[in-house]
C-alpha cells in the first residue's frame, strides 16, 4: 500500500516535470509528428516520373507508337525530344533528365520484316536503385510494346509465349508505403520513449535531485516503475495514434488483431524504457543522456529491418541483429498490419521482447544505486 | 590650463578607484527589472585595502564587475587610475588584478602552465617572469607544487593560484571578489597575508568584497552594501565604537543552556544579534541604554557581562535596524509547531569506525570513527577537501565505503531496506529540488514519498507554509525563490515527515550572514524538540552550534569533542580565549596535540 502510494508520488511528480518543461513537452509531441509525415511521404522505394528524353531517329508510327506507352506510364516524365547525338551527354551530366531512349531510324521497318528491332536506353547510374528499376519499368513496357505489335506476316499466326502473371501477396501494389508506414509507430516511439527515459534520471543527476530521491525510502524498484510510467504512457499513446494515422491518413490496411497490437508495443516500449534508463542512469549530465539514447537509436533502425532487409546483411550483423528490440517490433507489427497476424502468430515476435525488457530494466534498477558519482 | 588643474589631474591619476553615483539596471525582456546599483560613489586610494560588505543580492559582485570594465554601468562615472572604467577598458585591464568569485583556472594544466598562460595573456615579458614568478610563488607557498595540476590542488592552493594568476602583471590596482569563500582557515589567514604585503611593498589599492564579517577588521575601510546602494562607510574601529555599550555575554558551563538562551535571545525584539562564540552567548542589544541590559539579565536569570564589540556586531546591528524598518516577516522564524521526540539520550544512533574511502589511489577519507547519541548536533567541520561530504555521503548511504563500518540508527544505509530511511531527513549541499515544480508541488511530493497522506500531509505543509515563511511563495516554481527561501523550502522538504535524524550538508555555503544566523536557529529548535542533526559546514564559527564536532583535513581527523574541549586544544601564552578558528589552524599547524579520535569515540561505545 505504502509502495503503490510513493510510486503515485513518483509517477505524478514525473509527469508534472515532464508537463512543465517546455523543452519536454517538445519532445513528447514535436519530432513524432514532423518524423511521422517526412517518413511517410518521403521514405519509398517506388520510383516515379523518372525525367526522360527522346532520340527518334526514326519517326515511324511504329516509333511514335513505342514512344506514347513511355508518355503514358506513372513512372515516367517525358521531358524534351532531342535532335542530335551529341545533346544527350550534356543532358545527364546535369541531372535534367536520368534516362535517354533512343530508337534507332530502321526501327519501324525492322519491325514490318519481322527482323528483331534495337532501341537503345542510357540510364543514369549514378543512383544505382533508381536507374536499375527504372530499367525494369523501361523492359517492361518495351516487351508489351512488342506483343501487342501486329506482326506483318499476317497469315503465320504466332502464338504469344507463356505468359507469367504476377500476384503480390499482403501488397498487391507493391506499395512500398505500406511497408514503410505500417512499422512507423515503432520507430517513431522509440525516439520519444529513449528521449524522455535518458533524460528522467539523467536530469535528476544534473540538478542533484537524485541524491534527494535515494535518501528518501524509495526503493530501486519503486522508482524504476515510477520513471518507467510516464514514458510508457507517452510512448504508447505516440505509437497507437501513429499506428492510427498510418491507417486514416495513408490508407494502409489494418487487418490484424487489436490486442496483439497492443501487446507488442506494451512490450517493446517497456524495453526501449529499460534501456533508456539504463543510458540515463550511466550518465552524469543531461548531455550524456541524449547523446547516449542517440548513440544508441541510430544502430536500433539501421539493424531493424525498417529500410533494409536483415536477411541481405552478412551472417554476422544478423546475429547481431537478434539484440535490437526495434527488429521485432518491426516485424511484428508488419505482420500485424498487412498479413492478418492474430497474438499467436506473434508471439514469436513477442517473447524476445520481453526477455530483452526484463533484462534490460533489471540492470538499470541496479544501477541507481550502484553508479554514484 | 591652469596649475591647480595639472595638480588636479596629477591627483586623480594617483587614485585607483574613484566611482560617482554609478547605477547599472539589469533590464531583460520577459524579466523584471533589476536596480543592482543604485548611485553608488567610492574611492579606493594607494595602500589602502577597501571591503565591500553585505548580504546577497547587495551587488557587491555587480560593482566590481563594473570597475573591472566587465559591465557598463547605466549611470555614472568610474575612473580607474586616471582613466575611464568605459571608454579605455583595454587599457584599465591591463594595469588591474582582477579575481572572480570563481577564477579561471585550466584544471587540466600544471600550476606552471597556468602561470605560464596568463602571462602569455597579459603580455609580461619573458625576462622578467622568473624574478616575478618567484616572488609569486614564496608568497604563496606554491613553490614545491609547481608541476602539480591545478585541478589536484586544494581549495586553498586554487585561490592562492588563482591570485598568483591575478598579480602576475604587477597590477596597480586589485579586485578580489569573494576570495576566501570555502577556503580553510590557515589558507584564508595567508591570502590575507599575501594582499597585506602587496599594499605596504608596492602600494597598489585593493577593493576586496567578503562573506566573512571578521575579514572586514582587516580592511582600512568598509563600505556596507545592502539593496545595491552604500548604506555605511568608515573605518572598522569607527563601525565598533558605535557600539559600544551595546553588546554583552553570558558565561555559561553547560552548552545546552547557552543553546537555550541563545535561542530565546533570536526571539525578543530588543535583541539586535544573538551568538555563540567561544562557548559565550553573545548579546547585541538594539539600543544601549541600561534598561533593556537589566530586562535582558531578568529574563535569563544570569548574569551579563559587557564585551567589546567587533565589526560583526555592527553589521548585524545595522541589519536588524533595516529589518525591523522593512519587516520582513520571513526572517524571524516562528518558534515551535515541530513536534517533540522523545529524547533518550546516550543511545547512539550513528557509529562510524575506521571508515575508509578511497578513489583509485587517492584516499579521500580514512580513519574516521566517531559516535553521534540521540539528540545531539553533531558537525563534520574542515575546509573544503577535506573529505566531509564524502563522509557525509556515505553516512547516507549515498556512497560505497572502500572499509571500515557505518551504522545508522542499527542500519547500513546502502544495503538496508526503503523502510530504514523513512526516518531520516535529508538535506543536500546544492539545492536539491524540483525547480520547475512549484513550493507546494515539491512539499506534496516529498511529503507523500514519506509516507504522509491526507489530511496529515496538508497540516505538515501547513506547518511548513508558517513556520518557513512560505505561504505567499506556494505557486511560485521553486527555481524561481530568492536563496534564502530556496534554503528554508529545502529545509521544510527534509524536515516535512518530522525525521528523528537529520543530515545537513554545507546547509550555509553560499548563503549571507543574515540567512546562515536564521538557518542555525531552526536547526537549534529541531534539536530542542529531541532531532539528532549531522551537519557539516566550512564556517568554523558555526561549531559553536554543535553539541560535538569530529574536524576533519585532507580526510584526516584532527580533532573530536565538545567545542570547549577543541577550544583548550590551542590555549596557550600568546592565545588566552581561543576560538574555534585558532583551534583549527593550531591542529593544522601542527602546534595543538590532536584529541586521541579513536579513544574519545569509545567513551560512548
Amino acid at each position: 500500500m505504502k509502495t503503490l502510494r510513493r510510486i503515485i508520488a513518483l509517477t505524478i511528480k514525473e509527469f508534472l516535470a515532464i508537463a512543465k518543461d517546455p523543452k519536454s513537452r517538445f519532445v513528447v509531441i514535436g519530432p513524432p509528428l514532423i518524423q511521422f509525415f517526412v517518413f511517410g511521404y518521403a521514405a519509398t522505394f517506388d520510383v516515379k516520373h523518372v525525367r526522360y528524353a527522346v532520340f527518334d531517329e526514326d519517326r515511324s508510327p511504329a516509333s511514335r507508337a513505342l514512344l506514347a506507352r513511355f508518355d503514358g506510364s506513372e513512372s515516367f516524365r517525358f521531358e524534351r525530344a532531342l535532335d542530335h547525338e551529341r545533346e544527350i551527354p550534356a543532358l545527364i551530366d546535369n541531372q535534367e533528365v536520368r534516362m535517354v531512349l533512343r530508337v534507332p531510324s530502321n526501327f519501324g521497318a525492322d519491325l514490318a520484316a519481322d527482323r528483331a528491332p534495337a532501341i537503345q536506353i542510357l540510364v543514369d547510374g549514378r543512383n544505382s536503385n533508381v536507374a536499375s528499376i527504372a530499367l525494369g519499368y523501361a523492359n517492361t513496357i518495351v516487351a508489351e510494346f512488342s506483343a501487342r505489335w501486329p506482326r506483318a506476316s499476317a497469315g503465320s499466326t504466332v502464338l504469344p509465349m507463356a505468359a507469367v502473371v504476377d500476384r503480390a501477396w499482403y501488397n498487391p501494389n507493391f506499395l512500398s508505403r505500406w511497408y514503410i508506414a505500417s512499422a512507423l509507430g515503432g520507430v517513431i516511439c522509440t525516439v520519444v520513449v529513449m528521449i524522455l527515459a535518458s533524460l528522467s534520471v539523467a536530469r535528476e543527476r544534473e540538478f542533484g535531485t537524485f541524491d534527494q530521491l535515494l535518501v528518501a525510502p524509495f526503493s530501486p524498484t519503486e522508482i524504476l516503475i515510477g520513471k518507467s510510467i510516464p514514458a510508457f504512457v507517452f510512448g504508447l499513446a505516440i505509437a497507437l495514434l501513429l499506428s492510427t494515422a498510418a491507417v486514416w491518413w495513408f490508407d494502409i490496411p489494418f487487418e490484424g488483431s487489436v490486442s496483439a497490437l497492443l501487446l507488442i508495443l506494451s512490450i517493446y516500449i517497456l524495453a526501449i524504457v529499460g534501456i533508456g534508463l539504463f543510458v540515463s542512469s550511466l550518465a552524469m549530465t543531461m548531455q550524456q543522456g541524449l547523446l547516449g539514447s542517440f548513440i544508441a537509436i541510430m544502430p536500433f533502425v539501421i539493424l531493424s529491418g525498417f529500410t533494409t532487409p536483415i536477411q541481405s546483411m552478412p551472417d554476422w550483423l544478423q546475429y547481431l541483429t537478434l539484440l535490437n528490440p526495434l527488429r521485432y517490433v518491426t516485424a511484428g507489427l508488419r505482420q500485424i498490419f498487412l498479413e492478418a497476424a492474430a497474438l499467436p502468430d506473434v508471439i514469436h515476435q513477442i517473447w524476445p521482447l520481453a526477455l530483452i525488457a526484463s533484462s534490460t530494466l533489471t540492470v538499470a534498477a541496479w544501477f541507481f544505486r550502484h553508479r554514484t558519482g | 590650463m591652469s596649475v591647480t588643474a595639472a595638480l588636479d589631474d596629477r591627483r586623480h591619476a594617483s587614485v585607483p578607484i574613484r566611482g560617482t553615483d554609478v547605477a547599472k539596471r539589469f533590464s531583460e525582456r520577459g524579466k523584471a527589472v533589476v536596480d543592482a546599483l543604485r548611485g553608488i560613489s567610492l574611492e579606493v586610494g594607494r595602500g589602502e585595502v577597501v571591503g565591500l560588505v553585505g548580504p546577497d543580492g547587495a551587488g557587491k559582485t555587480t560593482l566590481i564587475r563594473c570597475i573591472a570594465g566587465l559591465l557598463r554601468p547605466s549611470a555614472g562615472t568610474i575612473s580607474v587610475l586616471g582613466l575611464d572604467a568605459v571608454r579605455d577598458t583595454l587599457a584599465v585591464r591591463s594595469r588591474i588584478g582582477y579575481m572572480p568569485q570563481k577564477f579561471g583556472l585550466y584544471q587540466d594544466l600544471t600550476v606552471q602552465e597556468n602561470l605560464d598562460l596568463y602571462a602569455d595573456l597579459q603580455g609580461v615579458p619573458v625576462a622578467e617572469r622568473p624574478a616575478r614568478y618567484a616572488r609569486l610563488m614564496k608568497m604563496t607557498n606554491l613553490a614545491p607544487f609547481t608541476r602539480r595540476l591545478a585541478g589536484r590542488l586544494s581549495g586553498g592552493m586554487k585561490q592562492k593560484l588563482g591570485l598568483s594568476c591575478a598579480l602576475i602583471k604587477s597590477p596597480e590596482l586589485l579586485l578580489l571578489d569573494e576570495p576566501t569563500v570555502g577556503v580553510d582557515p590557515v589558507s584564508r589567514r595567508e591570502l590575507w597575508q599575501i594582499v597585506g604585503e602587496l599594499v605596504s611593498q608596492d602600494q597598489i589599492g585593493v577593493l576586496v568584497s567578503t562573506a566573512y564579517l571578521d575579514e572586514a577588521e582587516r580592511c582600512d575601510r568598509v563600505l556596507v552594501m545592502f539593496d545595491g546602494q552604500v548604506v555605511d562607510r568608515g573605518s572598522p574601529v569607527s563601525f565598533r565604537e558605535r557600539l559600544v555599550g551595546h553588546v554583552d555575554q553570558v558565561h555559561c558551563d553547560d552548552q545546552r543552556i547557552a543553546r537555550r538562551i541563545h535561542s530565546r535571545a533570536c526571539d525578543l525584539s530588543l535583541v539586535a544579534d544573538a551568538t555563540i562564540r567561544s562557548g559565550r552567548v553573545r548579546i547585541v542589544r538594539a539600543t544601549a541604554d541600561a534598561a533593556a541590559r537589566r530586562t535582558l539579565a531578568d529574563t535569563f536569570g544570569v548574569a551579563l557581562e559587557p564585551a567589546a564589540p567587533t565589526f560583526e556586531d555592527a553589521f548585524m546591528h545595522m541589519a536588524d535596524a533595516r529589518r525591523a524598518s522593512n519587516e520582513d516577516p520571513g526572517h524571524h522564524p516562528v518558534v515551535g509547531g515541530s513536534a517533540s521526540h522523545p529524547v533518550d539520550a546516550g543511545r547512539v544512533v550513528v557509529r562510524v569506525r575506521d571508515l575508509l574511502k578511497r578513489f583509485g589511489d587517492f584516499e579521500a577519507v580514512s580513519g574516521v570513527s566517531f559516535d553521534v547519541c540521540a539528540g545531539e548536533v553533531f558537525g563534520l567541520l574542515g575546509p573544503n577537501g577535506a573529505g566531509k561530504s564524502t563522509t557525509f555521503r556515505m553516512l547516507c548511504g549515498l556512497l560505497a565505503v572502500s572499509g571500515g563500518e557505518v551504522r545508522v540508527a542499527g542500519h547500513d544505509l546502502r544495503k538496508t531496506s526503503a523502510r530504514a530511511r523513512a526516518r531520516l531527513g535529508y538535506m543536500a549541499q546544492q539545492f536539491s529540488l524540483y525547480s520547475q515544480l512549484s513550493v507546494q508541488e515539491n512539499l506534496d511530493f516529498f511529503g507523500r514519498a514519506y509516507g504522509l497522506t491526507g489530511r496529515r500531509l496538508r497540516d505538515r505543509v501547513r506547518w511548513a507554509f508558517e513556520h518557513f515563511g512560505l505561504g505567499q511563495r506556494r505557486n511560485a516554481p521553486a527555481g524561481t525563490l530568492p536563496g534564502g527561501y530556496k534554503q528554508r523550502l529545502a529545509m521544510a522538504a527534509a524536515m516535512l515527515h518530522e525525521p528523528d535524524l537529520l543530515f545537513l550538508d554545507e546547509p550555509t555555503s553560499g548563503v549571507d550572514p543574515l540567512a546562515r544566523r536564521e538557518f542555525w536557529q531552526r536547526i537549534n529548535d529541531f534539536a530542542e524538540g529531541g532531532v539528532t542533526v549531522i551537519v557539516t559546514t566550512h564556517f568554523m564559527e558555526e561549531a559553536e552550534y554543535c553539541d560535538r564536532m569530529l574536524i576533519m583535513a585532507h580526510g584526516r581527523p584532527l580533532a573530536l569533542g565538545t567545542p570547549a574541549e577543541i577550544r583548550a586544544l590551542a590555549r596557550d601564552d600568546v592565545h588566552a580565549d581561543p576560538s574555534i578558528e585558532d583551534a583549527f589552524v593550531a591542529l593544522a599547524e601542527g602546534r595543538a596535540r590532536p584529541i586521541d579520535v579513536t579513544a574519545a569515540s569509545g567513551d560512548h561505545a
